[in-house]
């Protein structure tokens, strides 16, 4: 039965991977990612799914690989000391196409930075954190339901192109607190992930389908493959030749770019007649609401673009966006990391404003009013 | 052998090893190994780090896992406490499995999780080309120490000891069929086994150390390597210089996923 809960989004996160069938978790405290672990420590027993705390981060996205090669749901959850150390098997999952999602609720970096406090300084890094060339999907939640719908969302993608997903919360987000109406999990329908169609003579480990991506067999199914880090040819083992590498290389990327419109997610309010277009993300699409509400109080034509899948980035919409308004605002909690990916993609079509601020306090919706009436 | 081969071995020749390398021996003892327990291979996991000998894995007809330099250990436990029915088994070397992985190590055999591990210890990072790792006897020469190694090598049994392991054992490339046997008691031992396996690298540690060839190598393994038995019946004066091999440890402990299955149970017998 559906029930109607106060939940934080850290706890709709985890439950959002219950939901979607998560039965694997691993991985290292870290504020203000904790009661992620915290809870999945809890549920996964009961739904006999397993939970281990590793020694660091490191192992934890680790153990996740081992699992996901069982043919199980994971994740991992952490924030940025934590995410930093994730970075080298995030390639490692990229490389290996092996379906994982990590949640990364973003605290004021760099370092220690201040651990309890909201930013969203890991944007970049979530894009080119890992080392290499690599394609990179990560969304964005702006609410506790969004947490939810969003986690389940994050299985969909992983499981179906066979690669990391990136939840980026930020601590607005992972510590509000929202009413959210969670259906039974029954109803919900579980991303299966596409196993091999021939049987283990037949099988190669990683020929592709036209969709760019190979079936993948569960370890201990009789298919005996090879999995590694290292350039690799349809048959999984290493093959360093220049054909090959461009060939992985290349599949890789466009298994997502060729799909890039079914994975993009935003949501436009109050666009329809806006002259100026806030485009923002997360905890800060919060204020923007209400200050584009108070906005249109006093007569002023905003809307918000609300980018919900932040990698791989909409440049397409964000174009389309500049031909419609008259400026662009990006408000976030860093120095400015978004905003160049909007520039980019407007290409000096209508002006971009940056809205930054990193004194570890949200943008409030007064102030984001302030910064567009002063525009 | 040739059965074996045939049965064992992705046909993926040739291999990266250089002649002379101790790797084959102490991959066809894990083999030999795995055959003689009759393990159902579709039931078996390999799953190494990053070195030269971590690179047996690409070679071996089983789901295997060629992972991160370090990170062999944590992505083995994945495995198997997701799905404690299959046996795996870890290949790492002493550089991969003591330095960059020498915390997953301590804390994996902290946790007593049935997990099977192999440390091919050749006293050197065999791959990068002769470097010095945490196994490289003091005073040793390596293209990281032109003057000699400063630091103490680590007694690797004796760490997985002291951090919990339940089984712990060394062999050699001389003593091939010593190993098997090490190796296979690991394999039936329920909890975190850690099987030593002494091997030569004449490329890099070798040369640089003015330790014969291959063959000169292999005969200072038997030279030197005292059976755990022999040992008791041997002063500290005659020890010296030597080290022991056989089963070192062995003990009793509650197994990882076996515990964490009684959690299951009890959390379902809760929640319902
Ligand atoms: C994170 C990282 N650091 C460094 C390396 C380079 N590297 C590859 S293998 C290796 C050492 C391997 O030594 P060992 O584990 O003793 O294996 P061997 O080659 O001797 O069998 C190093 C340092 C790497 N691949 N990844
Ligand atoms: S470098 Fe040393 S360890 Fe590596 S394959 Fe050659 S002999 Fe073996
Ligand atoms: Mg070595």
């Amino acid at each position: 039965m559906a029930k109607v809960l106060l939940l934080q989004g850290n706890q709709a996160c985890a439950e959002g991977a219950i939901a979607a069938g998560v039965t694997f978790f691993a991985g290292y405290p870290i504020t203000p990612s904790t009661e992620i672990a915290e809870i999945m420590a809890k549920r996964l027993p009961e739904v006999g799914g397993k939970f281990i705390q590793m020694e660091d981060e490191i192992a934890g996205i680790g153990a996740i690989v081992g699992a996901s090669l069982t043919g199980k749901k994971v994740l991992t959850a952490t924030s940025g000391p934590g995410f930093s150390l994730k970075q080298e098997f995030i390639g490692y999952a990229t490389i290996a196409e092996v379906p994982i999602v990590i949640a990364n609720v973003q605290r004021v970096g760099p370092s220690t930075g201040q651990p309890t406090a909201p930013a969203q300084g890991d944007m970049m890094q979530a894009r080119w954190g890992t080392h290499g060339d690599h394609p990179v999907i990560a969304l964005t939640p702006a609410s506790v339901p969004e947490c939810f719908t969003l986690t389940i969302k994050a299985y969909e993608l992983s499981e179906k192109y066979r690669m990391p997903v990136l939840l980026m919360l930020d601590e607005i987000i992972g510590h509000m607190r929202e009413k959210i109406e969670i259906p039974d999990y029954d109803t919900i329908e579980k991303p299966v992930r596409k196993g091999p169609r021939v049987g283990p003579s037949e099988f190669k480990a990683y020929e592709p389908d036209s969709d760019g991506v190979p079936p993948m067999a569960d370890f201990g199914t009789g298919y005996r493959y090879h999995v590694t880090g290292l350039v690799h040819d349809e048959t999984g083992f290493p093959n360093g030749s220049p054909a090959a590498t461009e060939k992985l290389l290349k599949r890789l990327h466009e298994k997502v770019e060729r799909d890039i419109d079914k994975i993009t997610m935003y949501e436009e309010y109050k666009l329809d007649d806006a002259e100026i277009a806030i485009v923002t993300y997360g905890g800060t699409a919060r204020s923007a609401y209400a200050a584009i509400d108070m906005a249109r109080e006093e007569g002023i034509k905003v809307g918000m673009f609300r980018l919900i899948s932040v990698w791989p980035f909409p440049e397409k919409e964000i174009a389309q966006l500049a031909q419609k308004v008259k400026v662009i605002v990006v408000p976030e909690l860093n120095y400015g990391q978004m905003v160049g990916e909007v520039k980019k993609a407007v290409e000096g079509k209508v002006p971009v404003k940056p809205m930054s601020k990193y004194d570890s306090e949200p943008i409030s919706p007064k102030e984001l009013l302030e910064f567009v009436k002063n525009l | 052998m040739e059965k074996l081969i045939e049965k064992y071995y992705r046909p993926r020749l040739p291999h990266i090893w250089c002649p002379g390398c101790g790797n084959g021996i102490v991959t066809s003892s894990i083999i030999k190994a795995i055959d003689k327990l009759g393990l159902d291979q579709d039931k078996t996991v390999i799953v190494s780090g990053i070195g030269c000998s971590s690179r047996a894995s690409g070679y071996l007809n089983f789901d295997t896992v060629h992972s991160l330099h370090g990170r062999a250990l944590p992505v083995a436990t994945g495995i198997k406490l997701a799905d404690p029915e299959l046996n795996v088994i870890v290949i790492t070397g002493d550089g991969d499995g003591t330095a960059i992985g020498g915390n997953h190590f301590i804390h994996t055999a902290r946790r007593n999780i049935n997990l099977t591990v192999i440390l091919f210890n050749n006293n050197i990072y065999g791959m990068t080309g002769g470097q010095y790792s945490p196994l490289t006897p003091t005073d040793s020469k390596a293209t990281t120490a032109p003057y000699g190694t400063l630091e103490r090598a680590f007694d690797i049994a004796e760490l997985a000891k002291a951090a919990g392991a339940t089984y712990v054992a060394r062999g050699t490339a001389f003593h091939a069929n010593m190993l098997v046997d090490v190796i296979a008691k690991g394999i039936s031992h329920d909890g975190f086994s850690l099987i030593e396996a002494v091997t030569q690298c004449p490329i890099y540690f070798g040369r640089q150390n003015k330790k014969g060839d291959a063959s000169a190598m292999l005969k200072t393994q038997r030279d030197n390597a005292v059976t755990v038995e022999a040992a008791k019946k041997l002063s500290p004066e005659q020890l010296e210089g030597k080290f022991k091999i056989g089963v070192l440890h062995q003990s009793e402990a509650p197994e990882y996923t076996k515990q964490y299955q009684a959690i299951i149970d009890r959390a379902q017998k809760g929640a319902k």
